[in-house]
Protein backbone atom coordinates (compact mmCIF):
# COMPACT_ATOMS: atom_id res chain seq x y z
CA UNK A 1 0.00 0.00 0.00
CA UNK A 2 1.42 3.27 -0.60
CA UNK A 3 -0.02 7.15 -0.47
CA UNK A 4 0.03 9.58 -3.23
CA UNK A 5 -0.25 13.30 -3.33
CA UNK A 6 -4.34 13.13 -3.17
CA UNK A 7 -4.18 10.79 -0.19
CA UNK A 8 -1.51 12.58 1.93
CA UNK A 9 -3.68 15.91 1.03
CA UNK A 10 -7.13 13.77 2.64
CA UNK A 11 -4.89 12.61 5.16
CA UNK A 12 -4.01 16.21 6.67
CA UNK A 13 -7.77 17.31 6.01
CA UNK A 14 -8.19 14.66 8.58
CA UNK A 15 -5.82 15.88 10.98
CA UNK A 16 -6.05 19.47 10.54
CA UNK A 17 -3.17 20.03 9.34
CA UNK A 18 -2.81 23.02 6.41
CA UNK A 19 -0.24 21.58 3.95
CA UNK A 20 0.82 23.84 1.31
CA UNK A 21 1.01 21.88 -2.31
CA UNK A 22 4.74 22.06 -2.46
CA UNK A 23 4.76 19.62 0.54
CA UNK A 24 2.20 17.02 -0.18
CA UNK A 25 4.93 15.62 -3.24
CA UNK A 26 7.37 15.34 -0.56
CA UNK A 27 5.29 14.18 2.45
CA UNK A 28 3.85 11.61 0.31
CA UNK A 29 7.48 10.07 -0.15
CA UNK A 30 8.24 10.59 3.42
CA UNK A 31 5.26 8.70 4.51
CA UNK A 32 6.03 6.17 2.43
CA UNK A 33 9.22 5.33 3.12
CA UNK A 34 8.04 4.76 6.83
CA UNK A 35 5.12 2.77 5.54
CA UNK A 36 6.58 0.53 3.30
CA UNK A 37 9.12 0.02 5.98
CA UNK A 38 5.93 -1.16 8.73
CA UNK A 39 4.27 -3.64 5.94
CA UNK A 40 7.29 -6.04 7.34
CA UNK A 41 4.40 -6.61 9.85
CA UNK A 42 2.84 -8.76 6.65
CA UNK A 43 5.48 -11.15 7.49
CA UNK A 44 3.83 -12.20 10.65
CA UNK A 45 1.25 -14.92 11.05
CA UNK A 46 -1.47 -13.11 12.98
CA UNK A 47 -4.19 -15.41 12.30
CA UNK A 48 -5.91 -16.34 15.86
CA UNK A 49 -4.05 -13.58 18.17
CA UNK A 50 -5.88 -11.21 19.56
CA UNK A 51 -5.21 -7.66 19.69
CA UNK A 52 -3.25 -6.24 22.57
CA UNK A 53 -4.68 -2.74 23.39
CA UNK A 54 -3.36 -2.36 27.34
CA UNK A 55 -0.92 -4.59 29.33
CA UNK A 56 -2.24 -3.70 32.51
CA UNK A 57 -4.48 -6.61 32.42
CA UNK A 58 -7.01 -5.46 34.75
CA UNK A 59 -9.83 -4.44 33.53
CA UNK A 60 -10.77 -0.49 34.38
CA UNK A 61 -11.70 0.50 37.71
CA UNK A 62 -15.00 1.99 39.01
CA UNK A 63 -15.59 4.87 40.82
CA UNK A 64 -18.45 6.29 41.81
CA UNK A 65 -20.75 8.83 39.45
CA UNK A 66 -20.28 11.80 41.31
CA UNK A 67 -19.12 15.60 40.94
CA UNK A 68 -15.07 15.89 42.32
CA UNK A 69 -14.33 19.24 41.62
CA UNK A 70 -15.33 22.30 39.69
CA UNK A 71 -16.09 26.30 40.47
CA UNK A 72 -13.01 26.39 38.81
CA UNK A 73 -13.57 29.38 35.49
CA UNK A 74 -10.79 31.03 36.25
CA UNK A 75 -8.22 27.98 35.96
CA UNK A 76 -9.91 26.57 33.19
CA UNK A 77 -10.15 29.86 31.31
CA UNK A 78 -6.17 30.64 32.55
CA UNK A 79 -4.76 29.77 29.12
CA UNK A 80 -7.28 30.78 26.82
CA UNK A 81 -6.43 32.00 23.17
CA UNK A 82 -9.63 34.66 22.99
CA UNK A 83 -12.32 34.29 25.85
CA UNK A 84 -14.72 36.24 26.92
CA UNK A 85 -17.49 36.93 29.43
CA UNK A 86 -16.04 33.31 30.95
CA UNK A 87 -16.37 31.56 27.90
CA UNK A 88 -14.43 30.21 24.86
CA UNK A 89 -14.27 32.72 21.53
CA UNK A 90 -14.20 30.50 18.16
CA UNK A 91 -14.91 31.88 14.60
CA UNK A 92 -18.69 32.30 13.62
CA UNK A 93 -20.02 28.43 12.64
CA UNK A 94 -23.33 29.28 13.03
CA UNK A 95 -24.93 31.62 10.31
CA UNK B 1 32.16 21.84 52.04
CA UNK B 2 33.83 22.57 48.73
CA UNK B 3 32.59 20.10 46.17
CA UNK B 4 28.40 20.60 46.23
CA UNK B 5 27.90 19.54 42.87
CA UNK B 6 30.30 16.51 43.36
CA UNK B 7 27.98 14.63 45.96
CA UNK B 8 25.33 11.84 44.61
CA UNK B 9 21.92 12.24 46.16
CA UNK B 10 22.40 9.71 48.61
CA UNK B 11 25.51 11.42 50.13
CA UNK B 12 24.01 14.76 49.61
CA UNK B 13 20.90 13.80 51.30
CA UNK B 14 23.76 12.37 54.29
CA UNK B 15 25.26 15.70 54.54
CA UNK B 16 22.06 17.68 54.40
CA UNK B 17 20.84 15.60 57.40
CA UNK B 18 24.44 15.92 59.25
CA UNK B 19 23.97 19.77 58.83
CA UNK B 20 27.07 19.73 56.77
CA UNK B 21 25.20 21.51 53.59
CA UNK B 22 22.44 23.16 53.64
CA UNK B 23 19.36 23.34 50.51
CA UNK B 24 19.73 26.39 50.13
CA UNK B 25 23.40 26.32 49.65
CA UNK B 26 22.69 22.84 47.17
CA UNK B 27 20.44 24.86 45.49
CA UNK B 28 22.32 27.70 44.65
CA UNK B 29 25.36 25.69 43.52
CA UNK B 30 23.23 23.63 41.27
CA UNK B 31 21.35 27.05 39.92
CA UNK B 32 25.12 28.09 39.05
CA UNK B 33 25.97 24.89 37.55
CA UNK B 34 23.06 25.39 35.15
CA UNK B 35 23.71 29.05 34.50
CA UNK B 36 27.62 27.73 33.65
CA UNK B 37 26.89 25.11 31.56
CA UNK B 38 23.77 27.28 29.63
CA UNK B 39 25.71 26.63 26.35
CA UNK B 40 24.25 22.74 26.55
CA UNK B 41 20.38 23.69 26.16
CA UNK B 42 19.51 21.59 28.27
CA UNK B 43 16.89 24.11 30.47
CA UNK B 44 14.46 25.35 28.80
CA UNK B 45 13.36 27.43 31.98
CA UNK B 46 15.36 27.84 35.24
CA UNK B 47 13.05 28.72 38.34
CA UNK B 48 15.44 30.11 40.67
CA UNK B 49 13.28 31.81 42.52
CA UNK B 50 11.08 29.00 43.23
CA UNK B 51 14.14 26.91 44.01
CA UNK B 52 15.54 28.89 47.11
CA UNK B 53 12.08 28.84 48.46
CA UNK B 54 11.39 25.40 48.41
CA UNK B 55 14.80 24.92 49.36
CA UNK B 56 14.94 27.24 52.73
CA UNK B 57 11.27 24.83 53.16
CA UNK B 58 13.65 22.48 53.11
CA UNK B 59 16.20 23.31 55.79
CA UNK B 60 13.56 24.01 58.20
CA UNK B 61 12.22 20.92 57.85
CA UNK B 62 15.43 19.41 58.11
CA UNK B 63 15.83 21.60 61.13
CA UNK B 64 12.91 19.86 62.64
CA UNK B 65 13.34 16.37 61.93
CA UNK B 66 10.93 16.47 59.61
CA UNK B 67 12.94 15.45 56.19
CA UNK B 68 11.60 13.52 53.71
CA UNK B 69 13.26 11.09 51.07
CA UNK B 70 14.16 13.61 49.01
CA UNK B 71 14.51 16.52 51.08
CA UNK B 72 16.53 19.79 49.63
CA UNK B 73 17.69 17.21 46.66
CA UNK B 74 18.05 19.56 43.32
CA UNK B 75 16.01 18.06 41.00
CA UNK B 76 14.89 19.09 37.14
CA UNK B 77 11.56 18.44 35.07
CA UNK B 78 11.12 17.62 31.39
CA UNK B 79 9.02 19.94 30.17
CA UNK B 80 6.31 17.29 29.18
CA UNK B 81 5.50 17.41 33.17
CA UNK B 82 2.78 19.74 34.04
CA UNK B 83 3.96 22.20 36.55
CA UNK B 84 1.72 24.70 38.35
CA UNK B 85 2.46 28.02 37.65
CA UNK B 86 5.70 27.36 35.83
CA UNK B 87 5.72 27.23 31.74
CA UNK B 88 5.07 23.51 30.38
CA UNK B 89 5.20 23.62 26.45
CA UNK B 90 6.05 20.28 25.75
CA UNK B 91 9.08 21.72 24.04
CA UNK B 92 6.22 22.28 21.02
CA UNK B 93 5.39 25.88 19.80
CA UNK B 94 1.57 25.33 20.32
CA UNK B 95 1.87 25.22 23.99
CA UNK B 96 4.31 28.25 24.42
CA UNK B 97 3.08 30.16 27.08
CA UNK B 98 0.82 27.31 28.58
CA UNK B 99 1.34 27.90 32.57
CA UNK B 100 -0.86 25.00 34.00
CA UNK B 101 -3.17 25.88 36.87
CA UNK B 102 -2.34 22.30 38.18
CA UNK B 103 0.95 19.87 39.09
CA UNK B 104 1.16 16.49 37.57
CA UNK B 105 1.25 13.96 40.49
CA UNK B 106 4.53 12.64 39.52
CA UNK B 107 6.47 16.02 40.39
CA UNK B 108 3.28 16.45 43.36
CA UNK B 109 5.07 13.71 45.06
CA UNK B 110 8.80 14.50 44.51
CA UNK B 111 7.44 17.58 45.78
CA UNK B 112 6.25 16.32 49.21
CA UNK B 113 9.06 14.21 49.48
CA UNK B 114 11.30 17.69 49.87
CA UNK B 115 12.47 17.58 46.04
CA UNK B 116 13.55 21.27 45.13
CA UNK B 117 12.19 21.99 41.64
CA UNK B 118 15.55 24.01 39.43
CA UNK B 119 13.63 24.20 36.46
CA UNK B 120 12.17 22.69 33.09
CA UNK B 121 14.37 20.21 31.18
CA UNK B 122 14.71 20.48 27.22
CA UNK B 123 12.66 17.33 25.27
CA UNK B 124 11.88 16.64 22.22
CA UNK B 125 8.97 18.04 20.64
CA UNK B 126 5.76 16.17 22.27
CA UNK B 127 8.48 13.54 23.07
CA UNK B 128 9.08 12.36 19.52
CA UNK B 129 12.06 11.76 18.56
CA UNK B 130 15.80 10.20 19.74
CA UNK B 131 18.40 13.05 19.40
CA UNK B 132 16.59 16.18 21.38
CA UNK B 133 16.54 17.53 17.65
CA UNK B 134 12.94 18.25 17.52
CA UNK B 135 12.52 20.72 20.12
CA UNK B 136 10.99 24.22 19.33
CA UNK B 137 13.99 25.36 22.15
CA UNK B 138 16.61 23.63 19.73
CA UNK B 139 18.80 21.09 20.73
CA UNK B 140 20.21 19.95 24.14
CA UNK B 141 23.68 19.24 23.82
CA UNK B 142 25.40 16.15 25.13
CA UNK B 143 28.25 16.93 27.82
CA UNK B 144 30.45 14.32 26.52
CA UNK B 145 32.45 14.73 23.24
CA UNK B 146 34.30 13.05 21.47
CA UNK B 147 37.97 13.32 20.10
CA UNK B 148 36.33 16.12 16.93
CA UNK B 149 34.78 17.88 19.86
CA UNK B 150 32.13 18.03 17.65
CA UNK B 151 28.68 18.85 19.48
CA UNK B 152 26.85 15.49 20.01
CA UNK B 153 23.16 14.77 20.70
CA UNK B 154 21.75 13.88 24.09
CA UNK B 155 19.66 11.40 22.93
CA UNK B 156 15.82 11.56 23.70
CA UNK B 157 13.14 12.39 23.71
CA UNK B 158 14.40 12.93 27.52
CA UNK B 159 17.49 14.92 26.31
CA UNK B 160 17.60 18.17 28.69
CA UNK B 161 17.32 15.08 31.14
CA UNK B 162 19.93 12.88 30.47
CA UNK B 163 22.22 15.93 29.70
CA UNK B 164 21.45 18.23 32.96
CA UNK B 165 22.79 14.94 35.20
CA UNK B 166 25.71 14.00 33.54
CA UNK B 167 26.66 17.50 33.07
CA UNK B 168 25.97 18.06 36.94
CA UNK B 169 23.02 21.13 36.65
CA UNK B 170 20.69 19.03 38.14
CA UNK B 171 21.64 16.25 40.96
CA UNK B 172 17.92 14.29 39.62
CA UNK B 173 15.74 14.32 36.71
CA UNK B 174 12.70 13.03 35.28
CA UNK B 175 12.34 11.66 32.41
CA UNK B 176 9.19 10.04 30.33
CA UNK B 177 10.12 6.92 28.30
CA UNK B 178 7.38 5.92 25.47
CA UNK B 179 9.63 3.87 23.16
CA UNK B 180 13.36 4.42 25.07
CA UNK B 181 13.40 7.92 25.80
CA UNK B 182 14.98 7.52 29.00
CA UNK B 183 16.69 4.57 28.17
CA UNK B 184 18.59 5.69 25.32
CA UNK B 185 19.74 9.33 26.91
CA UNK B 186 20.99 7.65 29.93
CA UNK B 187 23.31 5.44 27.87
CA UNK B 188 24.65 8.83 25.51
CA UNK B 189 25.08 10.60 28.53
CA UNK B 190 26.96 8.46 30.86
CA UNK B 191 23.64 8.16 33.35
CA UNK B 192 21.36 5.66 35.45
CA UNK B 193 17.83 5.73 33.51
CA UNK B 194 14.74 3.47 34.37
CA UNK B 195 11.95 3.41 32.67
CA UNK B 196 9.52 1.25 35.20
CA UNK B 197 6.27 -0.86 34.48
CA UNK B 198 3.85 0.32 32.89
CA UNK B 199 1.20 1.84 35.38
CA UNK B 200 4.00 2.27 38.26
CA UNK B 201 4.09 5.60 37.96
CA UNK B 202 0.95 8.16 37.54
CA UNK B 203 0.67 9.64 34.02
CA UNK B 204 -1.26 12.07 35.61
CA UNK B 205 -0.35 15.42 34.50
CA UNK B 206 2.00 14.15 31.97
CA UNK B 207 1.59 15.58 28.46
CA UNK B 208 -0.06 12.90 26.38
CA UNK B 209 2.31 11.14 23.53
CA UNK B 210 1.03 7.62 23.08
CA UNK B 211 -0.91 6.86 26.71
CA UNK B 212 -0.35 2.84 26.57
CA UNK B 213 3.26 3.37 26.07
CA UNK B 214 3.87 6.45 28.39
CA UNK B 215 6.17 6.12 31.68
CA UNK B 216 7.47 8.41 33.59
CA UNK B 217 10.93 7.81 35.66
CA UNK B 218 14.29 8.69 36.96
CA UNK B 219 17.21 9.96 35.81
CA UNK B 220 20.52 9.75 38.09
CA UNK B 221 24.26 9.37 38.79
CA UNK B 222 24.24 6.28 40.78
CA UNK B 223 22.02 2.94 40.83
CA UNK B 224 21.36 4.21 44.59
CA UNK B 225 20.45 7.55 43.54
CA UNK B 226 17.51 5.81 41.23
CA UNK B 227 16.47 4.00 43.31
CA UNK B 228 15.94 6.24 46.34
CA UNK B 229 14.21 9.02 43.35
CA UNK B 230 12.49 6.39 42.26
CA UNK B 231 10.56 5.19 45.64
CA UNK B 232 9.82 8.86 45.83
CA UNK B 233 7.79 9.13 42.36
CA UNK B 234 5.69 6.18 42.16
CA UNK B 235 2.45 6.40 43.55
CA UNK B 236 -0.94 4.54 43.20
CA UNK B 237 -3.31 7.47 41.65
CA UNK B 238 -7.11 7.30 41.09
CA UNK B 239 -6.36 10.09 38.31
CA UNK B 240 -4.76 7.89 35.96
CA UNK B 241 -6.80 4.62 35.71
CA UNK B 242 -3.88 2.49 34.56
CA UNK B 243 -2.30 3.49 37.75
CA UNK B 244 -1.08 0.22 39.83
CA UNK B 245 -2.24 -0.83 43.07
CA UNK B 246 0.74 -3.07 43.14
CA UNK B 247 2.66 -2.03 46.49
CA UNK B 248 5.76 -0.96 45.57
CA UNK B 249 9.24 -3.01 46.25
CA UNK B 250 12.13 -2.31 48.60
CA UNK B 251 13.77 -0.65 45.85
CA UNK B 252 16.54 0.84 47.86
CA UNK B 253 17.24 -1.89 49.72
CA UNK B 254 17.99 -4.41 46.23
CA UNK B 255 20.75 -2.34 45.18
CA UNK B 256 23.29 -3.70 47.55
CA UNK B 257 21.45 -7.35 46.91
CA UNK B 258 23.71 -8.48 44.45
CA UNK B 259 22.89 -11.17 41.69
CA UNK B 260 23.84 -14.58 43.43
CA UNK B 261 21.52 -17.38 41.96
CA UNK B 262 19.69 -15.04 39.67
CA UNK B 263 19.02 -16.43 36.30
CA UNK B 264 20.10 -13.49 33.64
CA UNK B 265 18.78 -14.24 30.03
CA UNK B 266 20.70 -13.27 26.91
CA UNK B 267 18.47 -13.11 23.95
CA UNK B 268 19.92 -14.03 21.17
CA UNK B 269 17.90 -11.50 18.96
CA UNK B 270 19.10 -8.20 20.45
CA UNK B 271 22.06 -8.49 17.43
CA UNK B 272 21.73 -6.33 14.50
CA UNK B 273 23.28 -4.89 10.96
CA UNK B 274 25.30 -1.89 11.78
CA UNK B 275 25.72 -2.33 15.69
CA UNK B 276 28.85 -0.68 16.62
CA UNK B 277 31.60 -4.14 17.30
CA UNK B 278 32.05 -1.98 21.03
CA UNK B 279 28.62 -2.58 22.23
CA UNK B 280 28.96 -5.76 21.16
CA UNK B 281 31.97 -6.26 23.16
CA UNK B 282 30.32 -3.85 26.10
CA UNK B 283 27.21 -6.55 26.04
CA UNK B 284 30.18 -9.94 26.39
CA UNK B 285 31.82 -7.97 29.57
CA UNK B 286 28.36 -7.25 31.14
CA UNK B 287 27.67 -10.93 30.93
CA UNK B 288 30.76 -12.07 32.72
CA UNK B 289 30.43 -9.10 35.55
CA UNK B 290 27.19 -11.26 36.30
CA UNK B 291 28.85 -14.46 35.79
CA UNK B 292 31.44 -13.40 38.06
CA UNK B 293 29.05 -12.33 40.70
CA UNK B 294 26.94 -15.40 41.00
CA UNK B 295 23.92 -14.67 38.21
CA UNK B 296 23.71 -18.12 36.02
CA UNK B 297 23.61 -16.66 32.34
CA UNK B 298 20.96 -18.53 30.02
CA UNK B 299 20.44 -17.84 26.38
CA UNK B 300 17.04 -17.31 25.03
CA UNK B 301 14.94 -16.47 21.92
CA UNK B 302 12.71 -13.28 22.06
CA UNK B 303 11.69 -14.33 18.22
CA UNK B 304 9.64 -11.74 17.01
CA UNK B 305 11.84 -8.86 18.25
CA UNK B 306 12.36 -7.19 14.95
CA UNK B 307 8.45 -6.66 14.59
CA UNK B 308 8.70 -4.32 17.64
CA UNK B 309 9.76 -0.98 15.96
CA UNK B 310 7.36 -1.63 12.70
CA UNK B 311 4.63 -2.21 15.49
CA UNK B 312 5.96 0.54 17.83
CA UNK B 313 5.89 2.92 14.77
CA UNK B 314 1.97 2.60 13.90
CA UNK B 315 0.31 2.39 17.69
CA UNK B 316 2.63 5.43 19.03
CA UNK B 317 1.56 7.36 16.00
CA UNK B 318 -1.74 6.63 15.96
CA UNK B 319 -2.59 7.42 20.08
CA UNK B 320 -0.36 10.39 18.98
CA UNK B 321 -3.18 11.34 16.41
CA UNK B 322 -5.44 11.15 18.80
CA UNK B 323 -3.65 12.55 22.21
CA UNK B 324 -2.50 15.63 20.07
CA UNK B 325 -5.93 16.50 18.64
CA UNK B 326 -6.92 18.29 22.17
CA UNK B 327 -4.24 21.26 20.74
CA UNK B 328 -6.93 23.02 18.41
CA UNK B 329 -6.28 26.83 19.35
CA UNK B 330 -9.36 27.01 21.46
CA UNK B 331 -8.67 26.39 25.53
CA UNK B 332 -5.15 26.74 25.49
CA UNK B 333 -1.80 26.97 23.87
CA UNK B 334 -1.41 28.92 20.07
CA UNK B 335 -4.06 30.14 17.81
CA UNK B 336 -3.35 31.46 14.31
CA UNK B 337 -6.97 32.99 13.07
CA UNK B 338 -9.10 32.48 10.08
CA UNK B 339 -12.22 32.99 8.84
CA UNK B 340 -13.96 29.71 9.74
CA UNK B 341 -13.42 26.93 12.49
CA UNK B 342 -11.54 24.67 10.64
CA UNK B 343 -9.60 27.18 8.99
CA UNK B 344 -8.56 27.99 12.19
CA UNK B 345 -7.49 24.50 13.67
CA UNK B 346 -5.49 23.65 10.37
CA UNK B 347 -3.64 27.02 10.48
CA UNK B 348 -3.23 26.98 13.96
CA UNK B 349 -1.82 22.76 14.08
CA UNK B 350 0.47 23.62 10.72
CA UNK B 351 2.02 26.51 12.57
CA UNK B 352 2.37 25.03 16.00
CA UNK B 353 3.45 21.82 15.13
CA UNK B 354 6.94 20.85 13.88
CA UNK B 355 7.84 18.85 10.90
CA UNK B 356 8.22 15.57 13.17
CA UNK B 357 5.25 15.82 15.00
CA UNK B 358 2.86 16.69 11.98
CA UNK B 359 4.69 13.90 10.01
CA UNK B 360 3.65 11.24 13.06
CA UNK B 361 0.05 12.71 13.25
CA UNK B 362 -0.40 11.89 9.84
CA UNK B 363 0.85 8.14 10.11
CA UNK B 364 -1.53 8.04 12.65
CA UNK B 365 -4.50 9.46 11.50
CA UNK B 366 -3.76 7.68 8.29
CA UNK B 367 -3.42 3.83 10.19
CA UNK B 368 -6.13 5.17 11.55
CA UNK B 369 -8.55 5.50 8.91
CA UNK B 370 -11.71 3.70 7.33
CA UNK B 371 -10.10 1.14 5.25
CA UNK B 372 -6.52 0.97 6.88
CA UNK B 373 -7.22 0.35 10.47
CA UNK B 374 -6.96 -3.82 10.04
CA UNK B 375 -4.33 -3.96 8.00
CA UNK B 376 -2.09 -1.60 10.33
CA UNK B 377 -3.47 -0.64 13.40
CA UNK B 378 -4.93 -4.24 14.40
CA UNK B 379 -2.28 -5.85 12.69
CA UNK B 380 0.25 -4.07 15.09
CA UNK B 381 -1.66 -4.60 18.33
CA UNK B 382 -1.61 -8.39 17.57
CA UNK B 383 2.08 -8.11 16.93
CA UNK B 384 1.85 -6.85 20.04
CA UNK B 385 0.28 -9.29 22.01
CA UNK B 386 3.42 -11.87 20.36
CA UNK B 387 6.24 -9.82 21.27
CA UNK B 388 4.57 -9.67 25.00
CA UNK B 389 4.00 -13.52 24.55
CA UNK B 390 7.71 -13.84 23.96
CA UNK B 391 8.72 -11.69 27.24
CA UNK B 392 6.33 -13.97 29.61
CA UNK B 393 7.78 -17.19 28.09
CA UNK B 394 11.26 -15.91 28.62
CA UNK B 395 10.67 -15.05 32.45
CA UNK B 396 9.41 -18.62 32.84
CA UNK B 397 12.90 -19.44 32.67
CA UNK B 398 15.16 -16.04 33.53
CA UNK B 399 14.68 -13.30 36.13
CA UNK B 400 15.97 -10.58 34.28
CA UNK B 401 16.99 -10.32 30.24
CA UNK B 402 20.63 -7.89 30.11
CA UNK B 403 20.99 -6.51 26.48
CA UNK B 404 22.90 -3.31 25.17
CA UNK B 405 20.75 0.08 25.37
CA UNK B 406 21.60 1.24 21.65
CA UNK B 407 23.30 0.07 19.04
CA UNK B 408 25.79 3.09 18.79
CA UNK B 409 27.00 5.72 21.15
CA UNK B 410 25.90 9.29 20.64
CA UNK B 411 25.50 10.99 17.33
CA UNK B 412 26.38 14.42 16.22
CA UNK B 413 23.93 17.31 16.48
CA UNK B 414 22.45 17.89 12.62
CA UNK B 415 23.51 14.41 11.34
CA UNK B 416 22.01 14.56 8.07
CA UNK B 417 19.14 11.87 7.66
CA UNK B 418 17.11 11.67 4.68
CA UNK B 419 15.22 8.83 5.84
CA UNK B 420 13.09 8.70 8.77
CA UNK B 421 13.58 4.99 9.45
CA UNK B 422 17.36 5.11 10.14
CA UNK B 423 16.09 7.67 13.26
CA UNK B 424 14.06 5.14 14.54
CA UNK B 425 16.50 2.44 14.95
CA UNK B 426 18.16 4.28 17.51
CA UNK B 427 15.07 2.64 19.98
CA UNK B 428 15.67 -0.82 18.98
CA UNK B 429 16.73 -2.40 22.10
CA UNK B 430 14.20 -0.07 24.11
CA UNK B 431 11.23 -0.06 21.91
CA UNK B 432 10.03 -3.86 22.73
CA UNK B 433 9.84 -2.80 26.99
CA UNK B 434 7.48 -0.71 26.12
CA UNK B 435 5.09 -2.69 24.07
CA UNK B 436 5.16 -5.01 26.35
CA UNK B 437 4.79 -2.77 29.64
CA UNK B 438 8.20 -4.45 31.33
CA UNK B 439 10.63 -2.15 33.54
CA UNK B 440 13.95 -1.62 32.00
CA UNK B 441 16.87 0.48 33.64
CA UNK B 442 19.97 1.51 31.45
CA UNK B 443 23.23 1.77 33.47
CA UNK B 444 26.25 3.03 32.14
CA UNK B 445 29.14 0.67 31.17
CA UNK B 446 32.36 2.08 29.60
CA UNK B 447 33.27 4.12 26.68
CA UNK B 448 34.19 3.49 23.44
CA UNK B 449 37.36 3.82 21.82
CA UNK B 450 36.43 7.49 20.78
CA UNK B 451 35.39 8.22 24.86
CA UNK B 452 32.20 8.11 24.65
CA UNK B 453 29.37 6.45 26.96
CA UNK B 454 27.89 3.17 26.35
CA UNK B 455 25.08 1.73 27.85
CA UNK B 456 23.91 -1.93 29.09
CA UNK B 457 20.17 -2.36 29.41
CA UNK B 458 18.29 -5.05 31.81
CA UNK B 459 14.28 -5.60 31.62
CA UNK B 460 12.73 -7.17 34.30
CA UNK B 461 9.03 -8.73 34.66
CA UNK B 462 6.07 -6.21 35.38
CA UNK B 463 6.93 -4.94 38.67
CA UNK B 464 10.34 -6.30 39.86
CA UNK B 465 11.96 -3.19 39.26
CA UNK B 466 14.09 -4.60 42.44
CA UNK B 467 15.20 -7.30 40.71
CA UNK B 468 16.84 -4.45 37.63
CA UNK B 469 18.11 -2.54 40.63
CA UNK B 470 20.24 -6.01 41.81
CA UNK B 471 21.56 -6.73 38.70
CA UNK B 472 22.23 -2.73 38.01
CA UNK B 473 23.94 -2.36 40.74
CA UNK B 474 26.32 -5.14 40.12
CA UNK B 475 27.00 -3.64 37.05
CA UNK B 476 27.57 -0.48 38.36
CA UNK B 477 30.16 -2.00 40.99
CA UNK B 478 31.47 -3.96 38.19
CA UNK B 479 32.29 -1.18 35.41
CA UNK B 480 33.39 1.14 38.08
CA UNK B 481 32.44 3.90 35.76
CA UNK B 482 33.79 7.13 37.04
CA UNK B 483 34.52 9.27 34.10
CA UNK B 484 33.30 12.48 33.22
CA UNK B 485 32.25 14.32 30.50
CA UNK B 486 34.68 17.23 28.95
CA UNK B 487 31.78 19.68 29.62
CA UNK B 488 30.26 19.54 33.36
CA UNK B 489 29.32 21.73 35.82
CA UNK B 490 32.05 22.83 37.95
CA UNK B 491 35.03 21.53 35.35
CA UNK B 492 36.70 18.46 35.23
CA UNK B 493 39.42 18.81 33.11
Amino acid sequence: MSVDKTTVAKIARLARINVPDERLEPLAAELNGILNWIAELDEVNTDNVEPLASVTGHALPMRDDVVTDGNRLDDVLSNVPEGASGFFVVPKVVE
Amino acid sequence: MSDLLGLNAVAARDALDKKAISAVELATAYLGAAEATAGLNNYVALTADHALAMAAESDKRIASGEAGLLEGLPIGVKDLFCTKGVSSTACSNILKGFVPPYESTVTANLWAAGGVMLGKLNCDEFAMGSGNETSAYGPAINPWQGKDKVDLVPGGSSGGSASAVAARSALLATGTDTGGSIRQPAAFCGVVGLKPTYGRCSRWGIVAFASSLDQAGPFTRTVADNALMMTAMASHDAKDSTSTQTPLQDLIGAVGDGVKGMKIGVPKEYVMDGMDNEVVTLWEQGQAWLRDAGAELIDVSLPHTKYALPAYYIIAPAEASSNLARYDGVRYGMRVDAETLDGMYEATRAAGFGDEVQRRIMIGTYVLSAGYYDAYYLKAQKVRRLIKADFDAAFQTVDALLTPATPSAAFPVGRKIDDPVTNFLNDVFTVPANLAGLPGISVPGGVTSDGLPLGLQVLGRPFDEASLYRVAGVLEQAAGFTMTPARMAGGAA
